[in-house]
């Protein structure tokens, strides 16, 4: 039990950045450059540590709790999310809810530490994530009743448990295909990256996620990023699973398939990066209704 | 077989999505195509490779899925309108409505009183779901291409209703129905052409309007 904890955790902490550079290394190919190394975000989580703090002047600890809460509560979540075939560290009845809305608590905090510097712009920044989230978190809801409707369990460890690789062939098959688009487009809305939100831009009115960590520096900064990578890894774990859905019995095996997938999300993800252009703001919105729509469809079909 | 045609079936619903939600005309257009080329398969994969069949899906390829989306992609090109700038409900609202008309028709199939072999089957609840989307588009856009889109779902629509009756319906019957619909298209396309030229746009509001 401990031993599968500590795997757990050093997958977790050790793995996230690395994704990140895969992103970055993908994009990169894709314009025809050689791009910075894959190890890059590691390089740059280093120097930021080694940096120090600028705060304004007008901030509380508020500021701080942010970065905070957006590296414990990926890694709180995690211990609820298996890792491919990797049955999670803690599971309960129900902890599919407490994983969905302790998003929600590191989301509060990102806000809050945003508004907490009394910049106009990081307030828009703020109303525009928490618009967002407030209409992805229906198609996450929706996508975990259609994996419970298929599953014997409400805890996600069942949820995502050995019985997937039947479901894709019976007729929930379908649904599985709808829940695994959907979990993709949650994936990039939460993370924001192309096409609702750009990880890079700089431009203040075009900026969703970004404007909120504008203000931080030196350590906290490192904090944000690291949070950030963390949260995809998180939040990938589920897409990757529902591809992968295979149990090799070994743990070297499962531990294998799953950190070849979650390599295989971020290429993707670097792939959809390089060839989609950014949404218009006011269509992203419509886009998440649409998606939750699909899901709420999945749902009936599995219900029927 | 039961499987391909399920599977059809939900991409064809997936569709009426898309159509519903997109403001593009010329994809739009593409989409029903696409429709019409999945119900072209959906003879084959529910009654077999028979001569009736054959004909059937191929009657509704040619139609379908290549001579009526071109006419609407010339006629598009012809009075140069890309896309439906102010649909009369909005598009969120739409994509709604048209979700609780897809649960509202799988809810109303199961209620009805079918024959076996179709109970529980996707064709029924498909059929109106396709139906009320091309409904539902026909009665919130202003412009006459997309309410000619429209129309298109509606009669996608009547045509899954129809694959079921395959094998009871003369091909006569199909055969008149596919060539209405093209004799409607083609009126529908001088329709518009004439509501371009005496208005020089496509907005059917100004057709409700008094003129001395």
């Amino acid at each position: 039990m401990a031993t599968h904890f500590l795997l757990h955790l050093v997958l977790l902490l050790c793995f996230a950045p690395l994704l990140q550079g895969v992103i970055v290394k993908t994009k990169a190919l894709f314009a025809g450059r050689a791009g910075a190394p894959l190890l890059q975000p590691y390089y740059d989580l280093a120097r930021l540590l080694r940096k120090d703090c600028v705060f304004s002047r007008t901030t509380t600890w508020v500021f701080l709790a942010g970065p905070v809460a957006g590296v414990v509560v990926p890694v709180l979540a995690s211990l609820f999310m298996p890792f491919g075939a990797l049955p999670a560290p803690l599971s309960f009845t129900g902890d599919l809810l407490l994983f969905v809305y302790l998003f929600g608590v590191a989301r509060f905090f990102t806000v809050a530490s945003a508004l907490d510097t009394g910049s106009s712009f990081e307030g828009m920044g703020g109303a525009r994530e928490v618009t967002f989230s407030c209409l992805a978190e229906p198609i996450v809801l929706f996508c975990l009743m259609v994996l419970a409707g298929i599953a014997d369990g409400l805890s996600l460890t069942a949820l995502f448990g050995p019985h997937l690789a039947d479901a894709w062939r019976g007729p929930e098959g379908f649904s599985l295909g709808l829940v695994l688009v959907c979990l993709f487009v949650v994936l990039l809305v939460e993370n924001s990256r192309i096409p609702f939100d750009d990880p890079n831009t700089h431009l203040e009115l075009t900026m969703v996620h970004e404007v909120m960590v504008l203000d931080h520096s030196g350590p906290p900064l490192a904090l944000v990023l690291y949070g950030a990578a963390l949260k995809l890894m998180v939040l990938g774990a589920p897409v990757v699973r529902l591809l992968l859905p295979f149990t090799s019995g070994s743990l070297a095996g499962d531990t294998l398939v799953f950190l070849a997938g979650m390599l295989l999300l971020a290429v993707l993800i670097g792939v959809v990066e390089s060839t989609m252009a950014r949404l218009r703001l006011i269509r992203i919105p419509q886009i998440l209704v649409g998606t939750s729509l699909l899901a709420g469809f999945a749902l009936v079909l599995v219900l029927r | 077989m039961a499987d391909l045609s399920n599977l059809l079936l939900l991409l064809v619903i997936l569709l009426n999505f898309f159509a519903l939600g997109s403001s593009r005309l010329a994809a739009c257009i593409h989409a029903v195509a696409l429709q019409g080329g999945i119900l072209a398969l959906l003879p084959l994969t529910a009654h077999g490779f028979s001569g009736h069949a054959l004909l059937l899906a191929g009657g509704a390829l040619a139609l379908k899925a290549v001579l009526i989306p071109w006419l609407l992609l010339r006629a598009m090109r012809k009075v140069r309108i890309r896309r439906e700038v102010e649909p009369l409900i909005g598009y969120v609202p739409t994509l709604l409505t048209g979700a609780l008309a897809t649960a509202a028709a799988f809810i109303f199939a199961d209620l009805l009183p079918l024959v076996a072999a179709h109970q529980g089957g996707l064709f029924i609840p498909t059929s109106l779901a396709t139906l009320l989307t091309g409904f539902l588009l026909l009665v919130s856009r202003r412009k006459a291409l997309t309410q000619v889109v429209g129309y298109l779902i509606l009669e996608n629509g009547i045509f899954i209703f129809g694959i079921l009756m395959a094998d009871a319906l003369p091909m006569m019957v199909e055969a008149g129905v596919l060539l209405d619909l093209l004799v409607a298209v083609f009126v529908m396309g001088i329709v518009i052409d004439q509501i371009n030229r005496e208005f020089s746009t496509l907005d059917t509001e100004q057709l409700s309007a008094l003129k001395e």
